[in-house]
C-alpha cells in the first residue's frame, strides 16, 4: 500500500471543492494572522519600550507613582504631577555615588510635540537601544538661549530646517491658546531618528524655559505687565527654580538601591527614585491582563477557524460517503481513508496558518513604517521567526488532530457500509 | 460448484449477519472457476452486496470459509484481505463509480496507486499504467483522446460505466466484481456495455461474477445462479 498516493488525492479531492476550501483557508488565516499580530505588536512594542531608555539608573521626580514618573518623564505620556526644586535637584546630583545627572523640565509643547528643557549633558548621557547615544544629524547642540533641537520626527513631520523659528506653547495640548509668541526659537540641530519619543521631542535648554515663563509665574501672562524681550532676558541670570525630574547615573549599579532609598526618604521634599527597569516591569504586570485577554481572545479566534475546517468537513462527509466506498473498493485501506481526511484537515490549516503569517508580516512591512511615523513607535523584533513557525506548526498539528473525528466517523461507516454505497 | 479447472472463489459454509442481528446470508457453497463468467441474480435485499462484500474481503463471515485465489480470507489479516482485493479484485458499481475531482485517466489508474501489483502487470502489458489505461479505454469504446483528461462529471452515465470497467481491468485482477452496473443505463448502452465487458474480461483472462436483478442478462454467462435459492438464510425469513 503506498501512503503517498494519499496526498496527492487528498489535494486534487481539496482542489475540487476549492470554492469552500479557499473560504475556510481564509477563515484560518484571518485567526492566524490575528493571534500573530497581537503577538508580535505586545513583542514588538515590549522591545520598543525597552529599548527606550538604557543606561539610566535611576529616575527622580515628585512622589507619584512609578508608572506614572516613568511614563511622562520618559516615554512622554500623560502629565507631570509637580515638580522637585532646583535646591533639592542640585543636593542629590552632588552625592558621592552620582556618576551624571540629566534634568529634565517639561510642561511646553510645539504643535502637539513635547517641549524638554534640558542641559547639553542630556545629550552626553542618554542612552537607548544597545548603548546607542543620540546622534545629531544636522547642526548642533543648543548654543544660545532660544535654540532648539528637534527630534528626528518633529523636523520631518513638521518641515523644518536649521535655522527655521519655532514657537512654543503653553501647555502640552496640539492646539494651544497661550503661545510664548515674544520669544522664538532657533532650530539649531536635528537629531538622527532613534526609534524613541526622543523623536517627537523638542528639546531646549532649562535656562530657555525658564526665560519663556518669566511673568508667566502664576500660569498665564500677567495683565499688562512689561514683557522682558528676548534680548533682554539672555542677559538675565536664569537659575531654574525647579524642573520636572531627572535621570541618574551612577558610578556603581550596586549603588542604585542605596540611592533610591536616599530620595525616597528625602527629608526636604516628597520625592521618588524609580529604576527604569523595574518600573517596565511593573508596566508588563499591569499590561499582562489585557495582553493575556487579547491573546486568549486570540486564541479563541483560531479554535474557531479549526472548528470551521471540522465542519466544512463533517458536512462534505455524507456526499463523499460514495468516494471512501470506491477508494476501499479499488484497494485503500480504512487508514487511507483516515488519513485522507486527516491530511485535508492539515493541509488546509497549513495552507491557512502559512497564508494567516504572511498577512500579518506582509502588514507589518507596510504598517510599521506608518505606525512609527504617526505613533513614534518602533516595533522591533518584529522579523518572521520561531513563533511564527511554531503557531502554523501547531495549528497545523490541531488541525489534523481534529480531522480524525470526521476520520474516525468516515473509517466507521465505509467499515459498516462495505463495498455498498449508500446515498 | 460446477466446471472444472483452478477455483478464484470458493464460498464454504458461509453465515453472514450484522452486529448481533439475525444471518443475514447463509450459503453452503458457491465457487467460481478462474476465467468463469458467474451471473448472479438476486433482486436487491436479498443478501447481493453482501455477497461482494464478503467476497471482496470488506466482510468477515461469522462461520464458514471464503477463499480467493487459493487463500483462506478469513486467516488473512485485515491488512493482507485489503492488499489482496487491491492486487486481484476489480470492482464496477451500480453508479457514481468515479472520484469525481479525478479525470478520467486518472480513475482508471487509481488502483495501481494502491497495489503494486496492479501497477507492474499494466506496466508489463503496455510499458506504464497510462498507457494500459489509455487501451482499455479505446477498447471500451472510449477513443476520443480529449476525453483523457476530461472531469468525470461531463462524461454520460454510459461512458462512466465504460471508464468503471476500464479501472476495474486495469492491471488484470483475477476477479472482476461487478454490482447492477447495467441498471442505470438504458436498453441499447446497457447491451453494448455488457458485450464490451465481457469481451475485455475475456480477453484479460480475469473471472466475472456479476450481480443483477435482470435476468434478461443471464444468457451472456457460462452459468447463471440465483441468490435466493443459495441464500438459507432469505429462505428461512421467508418461511417464518
Amino acid at each position: 500500500m503506498t501512503g503517498g498516493a494519499l496526498i496527492p488525492l487528498a489535494l486534487r479531492s481539496l482542489w475540487d471543492r476549492r470554492g469552500t476550501a479557499l473560504l475556510t483557508v481564509l477563515a484560518v488565516a484571518l485567526a492566524v494572522a490575528l493571534l500573530v499580530g497581537v503577538e508580535k505588536l505586545r513583542e514588538g512594542t515590549r522591545a520598543a519600550f525597552e529599548r527606550t531608555i538604557t543606561g539610566t539608573d535611576l529616575v527622580v521626580g515628585a512622589r507619584s507613582g512609578q508608572l506614572n514618573l516613568l511614563l511622562y518623564s520618559v516615554f512622554r505620556i500623560g502629565d507631570p504631577t509637580n515638580n522637585i526644586t532646583w535646591e533639592s535637584y542640585q543636593a542629590l546630583s552632588r552625592r558621592p555615588e552620582v556618576a551624571w545627572t540629566v534634568p529634565l523640565s517639561l510642561g511646553d509643547s510645539h504643535r502637539g510635540y513635547r517641549v524638554l528643557g534640558t542641559s547639553q549633558a542630556y545629550f552626553q548621557h542618554y542612552r537607548h537601544g544597545e548603548d546607542r547615544s543620540l546622534v545629531l544629524a544636522e547642526g548642533k547642540v543648543f548654543d544660545d538661549l532660544f535654540d532648539a533641537v528637534l527630534g528626528a520626527e518633529v523636523a520631518r513631520a513638521l518641515g523644518y530646517r536649521l535655522g527655521d523659528e519655532i514657537v512654543l506653547a503653553h501647555g502640552i495640548g496640539s492646539v494651544s491658546f497661550a503661545d510664548h509668541g515674544d520669544k522664538p526659537f532657533r532650530v539649531a540641530g536635528i537629531l538622527a531618528p532613534t526609534g524613541t519619543p526622543v523623536d517627537r521631542t523638542v528639546h531646549v535648554s532649562l535656562e530657555a524655559i525658564e526665560a519663556i515663563h518669566l511673568g508667566w509665574e502664576s500660569g498665564t501672562r500677567l495683565g499688562r505687565a512689561p514683557q522682558a524681550s528676548a534680548d533682554e532676558v539672555r542677559k538675565l541670570e536664569l537659575q531654574p527654580k525647579q524642573i520636572t525630574a531627572f535621570l541618574v547615573g551612577l558610578k556603581s549599579r550596586a549603588a542604585a538601591l542605596r540611592y533610591q532609598r536616599v530620595v525616597n526618604t528625602y527629608p526636604e521634599e516628597p520625592l521618588l527614585a524609580i529604576i527604569p527597569g523595574v518600573a517596565l516591569t511593573q508596566l508588563w504586570s499591569v499590561l499582562g491582563v489585557a495582553e493575556k485577554a487579547l491573546t486568549a481572545i486570540a486564541v479563541f479566534v483560531v479554535g474557531v477557524g479549526l472548528l470551521g475546517i471540522l465542519t466544512s468537513i463533517l458536512t462534505s462527509l455524507n456526499e463523499r460517503r460514495r468516494e471512501m466506498a470506491v477508494l476501499r473498493a479499488v484497494g485503500a485501506r480504512p487508514w487511507h481513508v483516515i488519513a485522507l481526511l486527516v491530511v485535508e484537515s492539515a493541509v488546509l490549516a497549513l495552507a491557512g496558518a502559512v497564508l494567516g503569517v504572511a498577512l500579518v508580516h506582509l502588514a507589518l512591512a507596510v504598517g510599521a513604517p506608518l505606525l512609527e511615523a504617526r505613533a513614534g513607535l518602533a516595533l522591533v523584533g518584529i522579523a518572521p521567526g520561531l513563533f511564527d513557525l511554531a503557531v502554523v506548526g501547531a495549528v497545523t498539528l490541531a488541525a489534523a488532530g481534529m480531522g480524525l473525528l470526521p476520520a474516525l466517523r468516515a473509517y466507521r461507516a465505509s467499515v459498516a457500509d462495505g463495498l455498498t454505497v449508500r446515498v | 460448484m460446477s466446471g472444472a479447472g483452478e477455483a478464484v472463489v470458493t464460498l464454504d459454509g458461509v453465515v453472514f449477519g450484522w452486529g448481533k442481528g439475525p444471518p443475514v446470508l447463509d450459503i453452503a457453497s458457491l465457487g467460481l472457476n478462474r476465467g468463469e463468467r458467474l451471473f448472479l441474480r438476486g433482486p436487491s435485499g436479498s443478501g447481493k452486496s453482501t455477497l461482494l462484500g464478503l467476497v471482496c474481503g470488506v466482510l468477515v463471515p461469522r462461520q464458514g470459509r471464503v477463499t480467493v485465489l487459493g487463500q483462506d480470507l478469513g486467516t488473512l489479516s485485515a491488512a493482507k484481505r485489503d492488499a489482496l482485493r487491491a492486487a486481484e479484485v476489480g470492482v464496477v458499481f451500480q453508479m457514481f463509480n468515479l472520484l469525481p475531482y479525478l479525470p478520467v485517466l486518472a480513475n482508471v489508474t487509481l488502483p495501481c496507486r494502491f497495489s503494486p501489483d496492479r501497477r507492474r502487470r499494466a506496466a508489463e502489458a503496455s510499458g506504464n499504467p497510462e498507457a494500459e489505461a489509455k487501451r482499455l479505454l479505446s477498447r471500451l469504446g472510449l477513443t476520443d483522446p480529449r476525453l483523457l483528461d476530461t472531469p468525470v462529471r461531463s462524461l454520460s452515465v454510459g461512458q462512466q460505466q465504460r471508464v468503471a470497467a476500464a479501472r476495474a481491468l486495469v492491471g488484470r485482477p483475477a476477479l472482476v466484481v461487478a454490482d447492477e452496473p447495467t441498471s442505470a443505463l438504458d436498453a441499447d448502452s446497457r447491451d453494448a456495455f455488457l458485450d464490451l465487458l465481457l469481451e475485455e474480461v475475456s480477453a484479460s483472462g480475469a473471472s466475472l461474477l456479476f450481480v443483477s436483478h435482470d435476468m434478461g442478462l443471464a444468457g451472456h454467462f457460462d452459468r447463471a445462479e440465483d441468490i435466493r435459492a443459495l441464500n438459507r438464510a432469505a429462505r428461512k425469513a421467508e418461511a417464518a
